[in-house]
């Protein structure tokens, strides 16, 4: 199967249009020393019908939410999907279209963008966004990149209850940003605000989480003061369906927000494509990595968008540009900006409502059980962790035999957490379910 | 853009498209006419600080246009005395008149004699004939 | 066209939720929410309008011939849409058992052995998001790599020719080294006496896109290859420009270390109005490093999880669709991009005197010098006759550049088409060159002021300047009249 349109005609004519004999002419550039000389060792060609048939196959024998009860989260959360989102990536324009550096032929994906960039404003409490980033793990270098440049200082703080795939990646990119990391321990599932600011004296940014990986709700106002008081920037990493419920992180004086933007309108898709999001206070605009886009008026002053500040960016500055990066996450931006527009403030208020009553119910009932919460004495929003006697491999290998997926395995991650499984509890769980869950894991 | 191709005999020039006016221990700095047709409208002007040292032949800031960024480059090392606000708020003026209102630092020279290995307006004319 | 905002209406709604009947579970006070994010109060009706509103003003590669340079705009396969959609791709937690995920590692798996047939590198990694990101992958394994032999302080320079893509530079600021500029020669090939000079002890690598981003290929890769690698430098490849040559010459075989795949340009993953994409590596067997976080010599984790995976179903769903065909793709994208070159380069100036592979770059100076006309102007102009203009004033070393890419999807027609528009284009620059400077004159818009949005940066919508949304004033309005 291939999809071009020539035939063989069209061939004959323009060969001859341009000249040579055959289409080997053309490529007599390459020295002869480094062609390839065989065919490519692939497996043939399948047609139409036998590829669906082998992506079916490949694609049975994974276990997906459909097929399990999923109480697994830890960054990546089984949230209901809206049928408009699909409907609305299905456009072609949107799905196949490129950065809209030509702003005439892409007004559509400039106004999506700027809408976007408006409702992560309106979440974050924050004065400006981006057009996405690549993912959660990611928007934290950037932000440590944009602190860096702004205080001329060279460490980053990062809270041991940050997502450890977010410290992992910060860590990546530190070296070659010339920045040290300090990473601060938990105390009981949350960070103390007074630790916090002893050691972000040096630091450029202090980035923790909120609610953090344990689920658990940090005195992020505290935090935040701290790192101020301690001259670094304050960033919270915040999931966007609690903003519904939790306080904006530009209420509480942060200086830039970002997140993981899966939760809001992407299907789980085994880890990727998602979107990262990134907003700041007005004031760091200019150092802001990623596309903006920008409102103007045309030349008969009707409103129209551009990607604006451009000479931020690798296409323009180069080496000094803010960041590197080109192509980001638009198609799946746009999808969380759907789905966000679907839900309304009502409707998201609704959700976090009912993911903070859910996994109460979830800690009720598993705590009646006999297993003991991790940290009983915080507050949570849609997940917790809970202690289940035993090896939390062996738990989720039992659940899953009775059909449930009952979390993450925190011994991965924490030492004296190998019994502790960290549970999600989304909107699309039943207290049925959750009865189901609580039976497994006491048994 | 308002202004037409000139370079002013009694100004200094530096290879990169930069002039100074020369008054004493004191200089005033900008951009050529070549160098704000070339960037197009400006967008942005970013100054030092006042009192910031600059050194001879190194970046003292920026100059902005929606599809490029110029360094800004000293023809001479000294203190920066004063910064034009005018062009910080209206970066424009730069192109409209880059000798006149649209200059961007005045400094307090350091070294008077590194202006003999600027360029005069004849030797700035042949230098851009050539590129 | 309005803002979804300002379509907004007081408890209008879209969304239904489940409500379970339980007890409330209350935030603590010090963590509430004071007042709503603004989020539009919107019906499924009107949402679904606007965002078909907004499709309808966006062109795509589904809408039109769309030849940006270095993009690779070609069309992408809807049964890739429909395999990626399955509930055991789409519904897969990433954090999910092994056991339970035997078909999404086997496609990676599978993916990962055809990327490294293709250019010959045996050791893949499909972890990066993008190119750019793929790019600083590859310069911070060189980093490691350089440090665990104890030359990492000595060899503190990339080499990078002056045709290169923003992100090169930009990367290699964000991997902490410092830049080496290396000149064009008048064939179109890295200039190699320039570079001798250039290259040495102090040289970590080169970065190399090839065919260059003139369309070019370099005529001296050999002897190219031979001066880092004899300095005890790397090579890396950046893949943009991959479409020229699969199954005619492999980048592992020319001598690169360590090369990027861009599988939204080559291999097929729809562009999406800016990503998602997706940038993975493969280096040379021998001294290599590898991503997991846990092998003792890794460089760390650059993106979460595996990658973006939807990414990769499709670019596997593509390149089994073609087998090794793939080969058939790049003859014809080249014979396409030679074709329309044949056909514009005696009236737009092609500045090198050579047959181009997958692009070709034209330079719009004579009709600035005649006409007054810029390369603007003509991108403007080509709106109007339907089609999505090509890259523009990249690269640099041309001026008034035009980088052609037509991609190997595209019909001969349509080819034709663009062609005679560009030529129709070059005539009214000559007698009627206003059309062009008022360009466009059928899209949604005239030309934007792209200067007042750098001045007067506006980035979200102003809520503060549209106080009373209309639905306020006018229920007002209304009920007053009723009272009449």
């Amino acid at each position: 199967m291939s999809f071009l349109s020539l035939t063989e005609q069209d061939r004959e004519q323009m060969l001859e249009t341009i000249g040579v004999d055959s289409i080997d002419e053309l490529f007599e550039q390459i020295p002869v020393g480094v062609r390839l000389g065989q065919a490519l060792e692939l497996e043939p060609a399948l047609s139409e019908p036998e590829l669906v048939v082998h992506l079916t196959e490949l694609a049975a024998r994974n276990i997906d939410t459909g097929r399990e009860v999923s109480f697994l989260g830890a960054g990546i959360y089984d949230h209901y999907v809206p049928a408009v989102v699909d409907a609305v990536l299905a456009r072609g324009e949107f799905l196949t279209a490129y950065t809209p550096y030509q702003p005439e032929m892409s007004q559509g994906v400039l106004q999506a963008i700027f809408e976007y960039q408006t409702a992560i404003c309106e979440l974050t409490g924050m004065d400006v966004s981006n057009a996405s980033g690549y993912d959660g793990t990611t928007v934290a270098a950037d932000a440590c990149y944009l602190a860096r440049q702004a205080t001329g200082r060279s460490r980053v703080v990062l809270t041991e209850a940050l997502n450890p795939q977010v410290r992992q990646v910060v860590k990546t990119y530190a070296p070659g940003f010339g920045l040290d990391v300090v990473e601060l321990p938990h105390r009981d599932g949350t960070t103390d605000p007074d630790e916090l600011r002893a050691a972000a004296g040096e630091a450029a940014c202090v980035i923790f989480q909120q609610p953090n990986f344990f689920g658990c709700l940090e005195p992020a106002p505290d935090l935040a003061a701290a790192a101020n008081d301690a001259g670094a920037l304050s960033v919270a990493h915040v999931d966007p369906v609690s903003l519904g419920v939790l306080e904006a992180p530009g209420a509480y004086g942060c200086a830039l927000a970002i997140g993981e933007g899966q939760s809001a309108g992407n299907y789980q898709s085994y880890g990727g494509p998602h979107y990262g999001f990134l907003a700041a206070r007005s004031e760091f605009i200019r150092r802001m990595p990623g596309r903006i886009s920008g409102e103007t008026v045309d030349s008969e002053g009707k409103r129209g968008f551009v990607l604006t500040l451009q000479t931020r960016e690798q296409h323009i500055r180069r080496e000094k540009a803010t960041s590197n990066i080109t192509t980001n996450q638009t198609l799946l931006a746009l999808a969380g900006f759907v789905h966000l527009s679907w839900l309304g403030p009502q409707g998201l208020r609704e959700l976090g409502e009912t993911c903070l009553a859910l996994s109460r119910y979830a800690k009720e009932r598993l705590s009646d059980a006999g297993l003991e919460l991790v940290f009983p004495e915080k507050a949570t929003f849609k997940e917790f962790a809970v202690r289940v006697g035993r090896p939390g491999k062996e738990a989720i290998r039992d659940a899953r035999a009775a059909g449930i997926h009952p979390g993450y395995a925190l011994g991965r991650d924490y030492a004296g957490l190998d019994d502790a499984l960290l549970v999600a509890v989304t909107e699309k769980r039943t207290t049925a379910e959750i009865d189901s869950l609580v039976e497994v894991l006491a048994a | 853009m308002a202004s037409t191709e000139t370079y002013p005999d009694e100004l200094r020039y530096h290879p990169e498209h930069d002039w100074a006016r020369i008054e004493g221990d004191e200089a005033t700095l900008g951009i050529t006419w070549y160098a704000q047709d070339s960037l197009g409208e400006l967008v942005h002007f970013e100054p030092p600080d006042s009192g910031a040292t600059i050194a001879q032949d190194a970046s003292y800031g920026e100059v902005e246009s929606v599809k490029a960024v110029s360094d800004l480059i000293t023809p001479l090392s000294g203190e920066v005395i004063e910064v034009n606000q005018k062009v910080v708020d209206a970066p424009e003026t730069v192109n409209e008149d880059p000798y006149g209102e649209g200059w961007l630092v005045r400094i307090r020279l350091s070294d008077p004699a590194e202006a003999e290995a600027l360029l005069d307006a004849a030797a700035y004319r042949h230098l851009l004939e050539d590129a | 066209m309005k803002l979804l905002y300002e379509k907004s209406r007081p408890g209008r709604r879209a969304s239904s939720l489940p409500r379970p009947e339980l007890p409330a579970a209350e935030v603590p006070e010090e963590l509430r929410r004071a007042s709503p994010p603004r989020l539009p109060e919107i019906s499924e009706p009107e949402l679904v309008r606007h965002f078909t509103a907004l499709a309808d003003r966006t062109f795509g590669v589904d809408t039109g011939f769309y030849p940006l340079g270095s993009c690779t705009m070609k069309h992408n396969p809807r049964v890739n849409e429909r395999v990626v959609n399955l509930p055991g791709f789409r519904d897969l937690h990433p954090l999910q058992e092994e056991d339970a995920s035997q078909g999404a590692l086997e496609l990676m798996w599978r993916l990962q052995e055809i990327l490294a047939e293709i250019v010959g590198l045996p050791s893949v990694s499909l972890q990066p998001a993008a190119g750019s990101q793929g790019e600083l992958t590859g310069l911070l394994l060189m980093r490691a790599y350089f440090a665990d032999r104890g030359e990492g302080d000595q060899r503190r320079e990339i080499v990078i020719p002056d045709t290169a893509h923003g992100t090169n530079p930009a990367s290699v600021t964000m991997a902490g080294y410092k830049l080496v500029d290396v000149k064009t020669d008048p064939r179109g090939n890295v200039d190699v006496d320039d570079l001798r000079g250039k290259v040495g002890p102090q040289t970590a690598g080169l970065m190399l896109t090839n065919p260059s981003t003139l369309g070019l290929f370099d005529e001296g890769i050999e002897e190219i290859t031979r001066i880092f690698h004899e300095a005890g430098a790397l090579m890396y490849y950046d893949g943009a420009n991959l479409n020229a040559i699969c199954g005619i010459s492999r980048p592992g075989d020319f001598g690169f270390d360590i090369v990027h795949f861009n599988l939204h340009k080559t291999f097929s993953q729809p562009h999406g109005g800016g990503g998602p994409g997706g940038g993975p590596i493969a280096v040379r067997e021998g001294e290599a490093f590898r991503l997991d976080y846990e092998r003792p010599k890794t460089i760390g984790k650059v993106r979460g999880f595996c990658g973006p995976f939807g990414v990769f179903v499709r670019s596997y769903a593509y390149i089994r669709s073609y087998g090794p065909a793939l080969r058939e793709m790049s003859e014809v994208a080249v014979l396409n991009a030679n074709y329309l070159l044949a056909r514009l380069k005696d009236t737009y100036e092609a500045p090198f005197d050579r047959l181009c592979m997958h692009e070709f770059v034209l330079s719009g100076r004579k009709l600035k010098r005649e006409h007054g006309v810029t390369t603007l102007d003509v991108a403007k102009r080509l709106m109007d006759y339907g089609f999505h203009p090509p890259t523009i004033y990249f690269p640099l070393i041309v001026p008034e550049a035009l980088m052609i890419e037509p991609t190997e999807t595209e019909a001969k027609e349509t080819l034709d088409a663009f062609a005679d528009a560009m030529l129709a284009i070059a005539r009214e620059a000559a007698g009627q060159p206003e059309l062009l400077k008022e360009a466009p004159h059928v899209r949604p818009v005239k030309r934007l002021d792209e200067v007042r949005a750098a001045k007067q940066p506006v980035v979200r919508y102003r809520f503060e300047q549209h106080e009373d949304p209309q639905g306020a004033g006018e229920a007002r309005q209304l009920e007053a009249q009723k009272g009449a």
